[in-house]
């Protein structure tokens, strides 16, 4: 068992009505959209440090080697760069590869090909050559992961022209969203989350997308909207609940994808409520949070009542023990409180190097 | 300088009299190689002698003394081939075919140059021939390259890909790895590697141990060779038998050819008088041009004579002349073609030639 299977496990989540369709596991989501697509189009392989492993990449790859073949699935060696390089070689000649990574972090190794390579190609030829390419990976948190196993590097590519980057909350984003990602003609990165893995969801049997760009509301509300994408959507699901107690109604909107941003749903929530609230996995400072706020500010300053706010994770590097972490991962407790502090105060958080 | 001050010395045997590639290769195909380089000599001595004008926008990388590298490696591929190169792409783009007003227009910023405008001298590319991309990163280009060609694999197609690779990209650690990968695959890929012995101005000596290189690539478990890097014929066989391997499932070939460069790494001229080298050195090469060489062993096999070199000259550069007025009075871009491509909007031609 994987050292953090427990922790995972331990976790616990709304079940949702089976009377409202098939409810499926987050991984299992996962494990069916690649296996719609191997089976689709012969293009599509998946390769990745031990996805053919007995963790199968959390279970997310199990049964597919069996099913499609060595040739189709297959485990890499350590060779984070060239493999991101041969997934880019691949996808520029017809195929569509799904390199997947059990941590954001090995991406990093990869930068020179996904940022300088892949990403660029489609511009620097004039538009003749596509990329098709997926890059897979899950934000590791807690039990120790510290600062190296942990990063959640989303903000670093947020300003990356020619990428998409995805980040699903739910088994049927994450299922509809990796299949619209292999489908896409461009390099699109999906950010998982590992403390999602174990949700159940409605997850439909069969091919279908959620398209790339495109926001939704999870959750209607009118006094201040909540955004971001991700497992902060679970916290601020949850944050929501314990505003309603104090008589506020949040409204809470999930990105789905970070970039393209859907600036049109942030701006149409912040005109709705008036207060904008970001909230993200990764660093606040340069990233998703730095973005959004700053769309809301630039493009919804007449809707404003009060500063744009975020909560991120502060400029720090992970802390790998766990009273550190404690401190250091914002929770829903947090995110109610500054959403509280904001609607009734006008009082963003404090500076982000005393959070 | 003196002749002491000479670091990298010629070791290669020369091109052979004509009795050993009789037979081998047809007199058009050995035409074809001698005017090949000829013309890739003379366009990049044009670029070269233009480039003060500030019309070519673009750092420049010629291949001025590298012509047999190109023409050898690219004579002994298909046009379905596949070939990537690093930022000295001059020669690799015109050895396999790509279209020369093109490249001109890239090179004066034009729209219609061979990528819009958006690559410059430095990604020049031409996917209807084959010359199907290029990095500016050392390295770059060298897991793309074995990317084509496990896709090339994974597809059942009968096509080679051939990366160009200096000696300082054997020192990034993606060579190595993409070595590994490829011959853990057995894909059909070529890393033909022109060791010109400098990296800008860093020589081989301050980068690397005293190495064979071929031992290197063998570690690796890939064929390792090395041929005459100013020989258009070695090159061209060399290739050939590394392309037949492929081919047949026999996996990469990695081919050293020790070669050199007449100018310097970038700009027009030749910068051997700052000191980074002796000037001795560069004219010990130059008594090897790749091009002269072959010209005297046709010459001398009666394949060519002054006439129908000056039958080709005159071919050369007419065409030149032409290429160079077609770019300077082609359009430049617009405000609107900075924001085109940047993401693919739909299902687009990314299949490679044929």
């Amino acid at each position: 068992m994987p050292w953090d299977e427990g922790l995972v496990n331990s976790l616990v989540y709304d079940q949702p009505d089976p009377a409202e369709g098939r409810v499926t596991s987050y991984v299992q989501a996962v494990n069916e959209a690649l296996s719609l697509a191997l089976a689709h189009d012969p293009g599509v392989f998946v390769l990745g440090q031990g996805v053919d492993d007995p963790s199968a990449m959390f279970g997310t790859t199990r049964g597919l080697q069996e099913k499609f073949g060595r040739d189709r699935v297959f485990d890499t060696p350590l060779s984070e760069e060239a493999m991101m390089g041969v997934a880019t070689g691949a996808a520029m000649n017809g195929m569509r590869p799904v390199y997947m990574h059990n941590r954001p972090d090995f991406v990093l190794l990869a930068f020179n090909q996904l940022i300088t390579h892949a990403a660029k190609f489609h511009y620097m030829d004039n538009g003749q050559t596509n990329v098709p390419l997926v890059v897979w990976a899950a934000i590791g948190r807690g039990w120790g992961s510290g600062a190296q196993h942990s990063q959640a590097i989303q903000g670093l590519l947020v300003g990356v022209p020619g990428l998409k980057v995805v980040m699903p909350s739910t088994p049927y984003d994450a299922k509809g969203l990796l299949l619209s990602a292999i489908l896409d003609n461009n390099p699109v990165c999906i950010f998982e989350h590992r403390w999602l893995m174990k949700k159940d969801g409605i997850v439909p049997e069969g091919l279908y997308r959620v398209p790339i760009g495109k926001a939704v509301c999870r959750r209607p509300g009118r006094d201040i909207t909540i955004v971001g994408a991700s497992h902060a959507i679970e916290l601020a699901m949850q944050a929501a609940e314990r505003l309603s107690d104090d008589g506020i109604d949040a409204e809470i909107l999930d990105l789905r994808t970070i970039k393209p941003l859907d600036e049109a749903a942030i701006l149409e929530s912040l005109h709705k409520t008036g207060r904008i609230l970001v909230v993200d996995t990764g660093w606040m400072k340069g990233g998703v949070c730095a973005e959004v706020g700053c769309v809301a500010a630039e493009r919804g300053f007449a809707d404003l009542k009060a500063p744009v706010a975020r909560i991120g994770l502060p400029d720090v590097p992970t802390p790998a023990g766990y009273t550190l972490e404690q401190f250091y991962y914002p929770d829903a407790a947090r995110i109610a409180t500054a959403a509280l502090d904001l609607v009734r105060h006008g009082k963003a958080p404090g500076p982000v190097s005393s959070r | 300088m003196t002749e002491t001050n000479i670091r990298y010395r010629y070791d290669g045997d020369g091109v052979p009299g004509f009795e050993p590639f009789t037979g081998r290769h047809a007199s058009a195909e050995l035409l074809d190689l001698y005017r090949s380089m000829l013309r890739i000599r003379r366009i990049e001595e044009e670029i070269g002698r233009r480039y003060h004008e500030d019309q070519m926008k673009t750092p420049i990388h010629l291949v001025i003394g590298q012509e047999a590298t190109a023409v050898g490696c690219a004579g002994a591929l298909r046009l379905t081939d596949l070939l990537y190169s690093g930022h000295r792409t001059h020669g690799a783009y015109l050895a396999k075919g790509g279209d020369l007003k093109a490249m001109l227009c890239e090179m004066h910023c034009r729209v219609n140059g061979c990528v819009g405008s958006r690559g410059g001298s430095m990604h020049l590319i031409d996917k209807r021939v084959g010359m199907a991309g290029t990095s500016a990163i050392v390295g770059g280009a060298v897991p793309i390259a074995t990317g084509a060609a496990l896709a090339a694999q994974m597809k059942g197609e009968d096509r080679v890909v051939v990366v160009f690779l200096g000696d300082a990209t054997t020192e990034e650690g993606v060579t190595a790895e993409s070595l590994n990968f490829a011959a853990l695959k057995k894909v059909p890929v070529i890393f033909f590697c022109e060791n010109n012995f400098y990296s800008v101005q860093s020589p081989l000596a301050t980068r690397q141990p005293n190495r064979d290189l071929r031992n290197w690539a063998a570690a690796h478990e890939v064929a390792a060779v090395r041929v005459d890097g100013t020989n258009v014929l070695a090159v061209h066989d060399a290739v050939a038998t590394a392309v037949a391997l492929a081919r047949s499932g026999g996996g990469p070939t990695f081919i050293e050819a020790p070669v050199y460069r007449f100018r310097a790494h970038g700009g027009a001229g030749d910068d051997s008088a700052t000191g980074y080298r002796a000037e001795a050195e560069r004219d010990a090469w130059e008594s090897v041009c790749p091009i002269a060489q072959f010209g005297d062993v046709l010459g001398q096999s009666g394949l060519l004579d002054d006439p129908a070199i000056n039958a080709m000259e005159r071919e050369i550069s007419t065409e030149i002349a032409e290429a160079f007025a077609f770019a300077l009075a082609s359009p430049n871009p617009t405000e609107e073609d900075l924001y085109q491509h940047v993401y693919a909007t739909e299902a687009g031609p990314t299949d490679a030639v044929g």
